[in-house]
């Protein structure tokens, strides 16, 4: 195997020409310098994520195959890149997620961040939609339009997007459980407006399996849910080719609690289901993986972070061409966004969240990421506020066009240190889709609770880190301002907005065609006991026809279930 | 010897955010009470039936979604209800300061927000729920 760095033949050569030699008289310098620090020094010899770490990296850290496992940007697997010249020849989408209260405050929000330079659109949905109840639901109380905007029926995704050309921006809508739902209304929406579907461009995040695993967002059991999600690719890949199918998403799975490795392994395991899924419903991967795209964390431990990047291009590409056997080159290629951590954020000194999303901004960069959400300093304690929102913006900005960063492809590449630590990382990964194949597959390690397992210790672990202080978060256990006042502007939703949105969605169900919604309502169950048809054009009838989220998802739910967990700790 | 405090760590509404939840959960244990997790979900009428029936010192009740201000004050008012005020009813989340004092206000013991340490949250549960033990037995 070839080597990238050989280590120069320096037999006979003068000492201080000597590699060998200089190495040896650092590591007596670096022995003195170390006992000299002695314990306390605050030195964490540990990622975040727990891999040690080496004082410094040499040749003899890298084994590195340049043409299989770092090639060139655009060219497999990808490792530096997608894309030829990557930032030069495109920037980075700047994507602020965003939404609260009613569809018309954060239509709003909608233009105020469209005016200030934003380029696509990024919808939060409130919880009650995110679990399929309307606004009007018992389970709905309290939680009505407070972390995501409250859309019930076509009339909300209307006004949603009153005043934007839905053929000019893309959307991003990051819901799971009711994706297909959430899809509907969107097809529906832009064809009122006289946008048909094909021109449509965006996100569907859709990504089920890490709901199970992580983020605990969810309606029907595993095996219907994946079902729904093979009818809505399916439908995509025919209608709308513009449209990124699934967003599968490590995000939440780091804000559970996982390690970086976890992060890239589940969320990589996630993505090839997807793919076994559809390869089984018929589909050739080549007519579908194109659209597929990632949501991946990123954390604070910057260079372990950069790292995740660039091993989960060339493990997808990997699997993709070797395992899946695809041949279209963008169904090898990992297209990905990035939000900066939101667990990584702290409620004391608030502002200081400001300079920490900063560097997890510029590690996604670094990365090699398509777009970026940045966080606003507030989000630990509400909703951003309208200040918070464009300082994470005006972030991105710096760093798009003040720092330099976006003129030359991976400037991290060929570092003895994140070569070595890509290879770890990627190595793990590979360790967790064994043990992973070894349950069976996604669906059954779910079952039996691995994942939730593995994420439940490494939160712990972290967390156990910070009681004892061998990781340091400032503001928190140390540096901390005793009888801090918080003195920063937050959000707050009004309880008026609830009986507000109750009320309009009551309206909706009294004035709509009864006999137009019964009879879409009965074409949909009889789609969904029906695993030929595909429930996606019966979706985008009913909510033609106004019926509701919740009562789609109740008419859905009377044929798959719903799924309960199993509790542990 | 005295039988361990005993708690429940609840999650209700919507909310699905379940980490901060297990992490209390895991170090209320490892200090040598009796947990009882909810798991998601769960009513507010549910979480004080299950601490009245497993006869726990305290709730604890997770949120970060938002519907802190619905969601709290519904478990006081069950808790009147049930006559069982002298289970310590404690919480933590996303919960801004003025929200803490203006549920503190109303009965709900103590709010830990993000960041709180470990160590306080125990020491607070090992003392408040300790006292209740005395006086209930």
């Amino acid at each position: 195997m070839a080597k990238m760095i050989e280590r120069p033949d320096t037999s006979g050569a003068q000492p201080e020409n000597d590699f060998s030699a200089q190495e040896k008289t650092w590591e007596n310098a670096s022995a003195k310098g170390k006992r000299r620090a002695g314990a306390g020094s605050g030195a964490v010899d540990r990622t975040i994520s727990d891999l040690p770490l080496k004082t410094i990296y040499g040749p003899q850290d890298v084994e590195l195959d340049l043409a299989r496992d770092l090639s060139w940007p655009s060219i497999y697997p990808y490792t530096r890149g997608i894309h030829p010249n990557m930032y030069r020849d495109r920037l980075w989408t700047m994507r602020q997620f965003a939404g609260f209260g009613n569809a018309k405050q954060t239509n709003e929000r909608y233009h105020f961040l469209l005016s200030h330079g934003q380029h696509g659109l990024s919808v939060a949905f409130d919880m009650p939609t995110l679990m399929g109840f309307d606004s009007d639901a018992p389970q709905a109380r309290g939680e009505v339009g407070k972390c995501g905007v409250a859309i019930d029926s076509l009339a909300d995704m209307d006004t949603l997007f009153d005043g934007i050309d839905m053929g000019d921006i893309t959307t991003s809508m990051t819901i799971n459980g009711p994706a297909c739902i959430a899809l509907a209304l969107y097809v529906a929406a832009a064809e009122k407006k006289g946008t048909p579907r094909a021109q449509l461009g965006g996100t569907v995040q859709a990504d089920i399996l890490k709901e199970y695993i992580a983020q605990k967002e969810w309606i029907f059991p595993p095996r219907p849910h994946m079902r729904l999600i093979v009818d809505m690719i399916r439908f995509c890949r025919d209608e709308m080719p513009r449209w990124n199918t699934i967003s599968i998403s490590g995000y939440h799975i780091r804000e559970a609690g996982s390690t970086a490795a976890q992060e890239l392994a589940f969320t990589l395991a996630d993505g090839f289901a997807y793919v076994e899924a559809c390869v089984a419903a018929g589909m050739d991967v080549d007519s579908f993986a194109p659209r597929l795209s990632f949501f991946f964390n990123s954390h604070i431990d910057f260079f372990e972070e950069i790292c995740k990047f660039r091993a989960a291009r060339r493990i997808w590409a990997r699997h993709m061409r070797d395992r899946y056997g695809a041949k279209d080159a963008r169904s090898l290629q990992m297209r990905f966004h990035t939000q900066t951590a939101g667990c990584s954020a702290t409620a004391q000194q608030p502002e200081n969240n400001i300079v920490r999303v900063a560097y997890e901004a510029l590690a996604a960069v670094l990365g090699g990421t398509q777009s970026l959400h940045t966080n606003s300093m507030d989000e630990v304690l509400a909703l951003p506020s309208e200040k918070a929102a464009e300082i994470a913006l005006r972030t991105q900005q710096v760093l798009a066009y003040e720092t330099n960063v976006t003129n030359v492809v991976d400037p991290l590449g060929g570092s003895y240190f994140i070569e070595a630590l890509t290879n770890e990382l990627e190595r793990q990964a590979e360790d967790y889709f064994k043990r992973i194949e070894e349950y069976g597959g996604v669906i059954e390690a779910i079952e039996a609770g691995f994942f939730q397992r593995e994420i439940a210790d490494a939160s712990y672990r972290y967390q156990r880190s910070l009681e004892t202080k061998d990781r340091i978060l400032v503001g928190v256990n140390a540096f901390e301002k005793p009888e801090e006042r918080q003195d920063i502007e937050l959000l707050r939703i009004g309880v008026e907005m609830e009986r507000e949105q109750a009320r309009s969605v009551a309206d909706v169900r009294r004035n709509r065609d009864q006999a137009a919604a019964q009879s879409a309502l009965e074409r949909l169950r009889k789609a969904c006991a029906d695993p030929n048809d595909n429930v996606m054009p019966h979706l985008i009838d009913c909510v033609k026809a106004y019926l509701t989220e919740g009562e789609i998802v109740e008419a859905m739910a009377a044929v798959y279930g719903r799924y309960t967990e199993k509790v542990a700790f | 010897m005295a039988r361990p405090l005993r708690i429940v760590i609840a999650k209700a509404g919507l909310d699905g955010h379940d980490r901060g939840a297990k992490v209390i959960a895991r170090a209320l244990r490892d200090a040598g009470m009796e947990v009882i997790y909810t798991g998601l979900f769960q009513a507010p009428e549910q979480i004080v039936q299950t601490a009245i029936q497993e006869d726990a010192d305290g709730i604890g009740l997770s949120i970060l979604s938002g519907a802190h201000m619905t969601l709290f004050p519904l478990i006081v008012e069950q808790l009147k209800a049930q006559n069982a005020q002298d289970i310590v009813f404690f919480g933590g989340g996303t919960i801004p300061p003025e929200d803490a004092e203006e549920l503190k206000r109303i009965g709900v013991r103590e709010i830990f927000t993000p960041g709180a340490p470990l160590a306080n949250i125990i020491s607070f549960v090992q003392r408040e729920c300790g006292n209740r033990r005395e006086l209930v037995g």
